[in-house]
């Protein structure tokens, strides 16, 4: 194994996807160092979301390797390669809707506490879990929101949430999936602001829309077009990226300032 | 933060120990032998309508073969018991509900690694198939499952221990209610456990618990296997009870009842399905002697919380305590006491209804008078046909009023605290 590869946290090698006949990611390679902060983005519909959904395990991939701090997780299944390090967080807000704000940090921290699928500890004993749990609370903002149920807070209040989750368990590898989705301008800033202190000494990989968001964090970015990735670099090489300019980027910035403008 | 937990667990020991010396003075006030069999049957179907709780309110598993293991657990206790009463054993009849219940645990092992491969609707029509298969097999093995007559067995045996044989009613109900009280206190524990909270969060989300670290068929599996623990618990000690167990324990009857008992109850508090094993028993048990129609009774019963009060039992008391709470509660209780007394009125027209439809449609070669709220008359006569119209009108009429005043005054109550709080 060649020193590159043993510092990548996450190494993505021809990964494609099929569903049916229709390719949907058609040979991906990605190579992301560790500690690095890294954007996908891409048009709609061009496979950011799936990929997300084949490294964390939630599909299986149709053919490629997919690498986790140099070892393959490309057939393991979500709760494995989360036991590995790598966490996700989703598009369409998922917690859990019953339980209170703070039971929700404390179930994303058990395992990781190695309390497992024990019954035989009493939960509010377990002085770890519950400070780690609130050490999350604070650091999201939620800590006045702290008994109430997941499904009655705002939404920004559940996107805070849902962050919280993924990163509750301590886990080395971070994925976000449209962290500012449907905010306002603040609700967007505040995001921003939680998720580069949450992640910090961490690898981040997101995928954003908001390029606001993604130029003002991403150490490098990957523009990912129909299931391809049409290039991958800084934030001012891909701006400077006459191709990207041309497929994507220059659509996309018009595109984001009407939806920009219709918010304020 | 200590501080914030010291007062809640001062009431929790008050309601735990308020149960337990309920549970000990219930026999001493009720000392008929018809109360002191209500109230063991009571028991037992508090273990069991909790253990089924494990399973549907606090993991979200609905399951329509939950009999399987209660019964199971009970005919290896009936085997067990036989043999110790041959001394071909060693075993205190005291401790047969551990037998039971190691038995309803080996089966949840069994059956349980292929229903809870999956959740929801295939993880319901599954139970309902092994509930099936077992039934069966009932039929099909009959030195096991003593085919028609099932298995009978006698509870004394050997050397009464302190004086103890459990020949007496009320020694078994002792021994129902000290079990009943060890599963209670367990199984809430268990919900207090990472085991039990996770529980709880595969119920909500099963597919974020996968992402946070959980294997979501292995939570529902364990969690399963202690459910069918108790169940199994809980069919030894009606095993103890009633000397006899047959292919009707391991039964789809069986299986729905236990739902019935939660559901009334309500799935969504710990305490519902002990609310609504009582109730459950009791519509069993009493009504049985009184009238042939008490299936009839429970359906309706059933389909009125289901369609009124979802939440069950328990959750009409939880939407009391907030009232309570601000002390407006005393402003409803004329309310509640209108709307009860026009209710009392319509079940007694509907009861009415019921009970001389039965006696002159199925029961009329027997002739047709009869008896009903200590009155004699003549089922197929004019005058008790229109009395019943008579009640169905009146009592329709004062509940609906009184209903609509309730709902009234309960909406002001409401919007006040929303208000308050604001």
């Amino acid at each position: 194994m060649t020193p590159a590869a043993r510092s990548n946290a996450l190494e993505l090698a021809s990964v494609c996807k099929f569903f049916g006949k229709t390719e949907i990611i058609r040979g991906v390679d990605l190579a992301i160092p560790r500690g690095e902060r890294h954007a996908i983005i891409g048009p709609n519909g061009a496979g950011k979301s799936t990929l997300f959904n084949l490294i964390s395990g939630r599909f299986p991939v149709s053919s490629g390797s997919i690498r986790l701090h140099g070892e393959e997780v490309t057939r393991l299944k979500p709760f494995q390669i989360n036991r590995k390090g790598l966490s996700r967080s989703f598009q369409i807000t998922n917690i859990f809707q019953n339980l209170s704000v703070f039971e929700n940090l404390r179930c994303a921290v058990l395992w990781s506490l190695g309390y497992k699928y024990s019954f035989w500890h009493r939960i509010d004993g377990l002085a770890n879990a519950g400070r780690r749990a609130e050490e999350v609370l604070e650091a999201i903002g939620l800590g006045a929101r702290r008994n109430r149920p997941a499904g009655l807070l705002t939404y920004a209040e559940q996107r805070a949430l849902e962050i919280g989750i993924t990163i509750a368990g301590g886990a080395s590898v971070i994925l976000l999936d449209e962290p500012t989705s449907g905010m306002s301008r603040t609700e967007t800033a505040h995001t921003v602001e939680l998720v580069r202190n949450v992640t910090e000494g961490k690898t981040l990989v997101m995928v954003e829309h908001d390029m606001g968001v993604v130029f003002g964090l991403a150490d490098r970015i990957s523009v990912l077009v129909y299931g391809e990735v049409l290039a991958t670099g800084t934030p001012e090489e891909i701006r400077a990226n006459p191709a990207v300019q041309e497929a994507y980027l220059g659509a996309l910035h018009k595109e984001t300032n009407d939806a920009g403008g219709s918010h304020a | 933060m200590n501080l914030r937990y010291r007062p809640l667990n001062l009431a929790r020991w008050i309601v735990w120990g308020a149960t337990a010396v309920v549970m000990v003075v219930l026999p001493l006030i009720f000392t008929q032998g018809f109360a002191i069999t209500l109230i063991s049957q009571m028991g037992v179907a508090i273990i069991f309508a909790l253990s089924y709780n494990m399973l549907l309110g606090q993991s979200g598993m609905l399951s329509f073969g939950h009999a399987v293991y209660s019964g199971l657990g009970a005919y290896i206790a009936v085997h067990a018991l036989n043999m110790a009463s041959k001394g071909q054993i060693w075993m205190p009849v005291s401790l047969l509900p551990l037998v039971g219940g190691l038995a309803g645990a080996f089966f949840g092992v069994l059956f349980g690694y292929v229903t809870t491969k999956r959740a929801g609707t295939t993880f319901a029509m599954i139970t309902l198939g092994i509930g099936e298969l077992v039934f069966s097999c009932s039929l099909m093995f009959p030195d096991f499952f003593g085919g028609e007559g099932g298995i009978t067995t006698n509870r004394v045996f050997g050397q009464p221990f302190l004086g103890i044989t459990f020949g007496p009613a009320i020694q078994v109900y002792y021994l129902i209610a000290a079990w009943c009280l060890a599963s209670m206190a367990l199984m809430y524990a268990w919900s207090y456990t990472p085991l039990g909270r996770i529980a709880n969060a595969v119920r909500d989300n099963p597919e974020r618990a996968e992402f946070v670290g959980y294997d979501t068929q292995k939570v529902r599996w364990l969690t399963l296997i202690i459910s069918a623990f108790f169940a199994g618990v809980a069919g030894a000690l009606g095993c103890i009870n009633f000397e006899i167990v047959t292919a009707e324990n391991v039964s789809a009857v069986r299986s729905g009842g236990v739902l019935f008992a939660a559901f009334i109850g309500g799935v969504g508090f710990f305490f519902g399905p002990i609310i609504g094993a009582c109730l459950f028993v009791y519509f069993v048990v009493a009504l049985s002697d009184h009238t042939k129609a008490w299936l009839l009774y429970l359906g309706l019963f059933f389909m009125l919380i289901v369609m009124f009060a979802p939440g069950g039992v328990a959750s009409l008391i939880m939407m009391q305590l907030p009232v309570i709470a601000r002390k407006r509660f005393r402003e409803l209780v004329p309310h509640y006491a209108r709307t009860g007394a026009a209710g009392l009125l319509v079940l007694a027209a509907l009861v009415l209804t019921v009970e001389m439809t039965y006696k002159v449609s199925v029961d009329s070669a027997n002739g047709t008078a009869m008896t009903l709220f200590g009155v004699e008359f003549d089922a197929a006569g004019v005058l008790p046909w229109a009395v019943t119209i008579g009640l169905w009108i009146l009592g329709g009429i004062l509940f609906d009023t009184a209903r609509r005043r309730l709902s009234r005054a309960w909406g002001e109550i409401q919007a006040d605290l929303a208000e308050g709080r604001a």
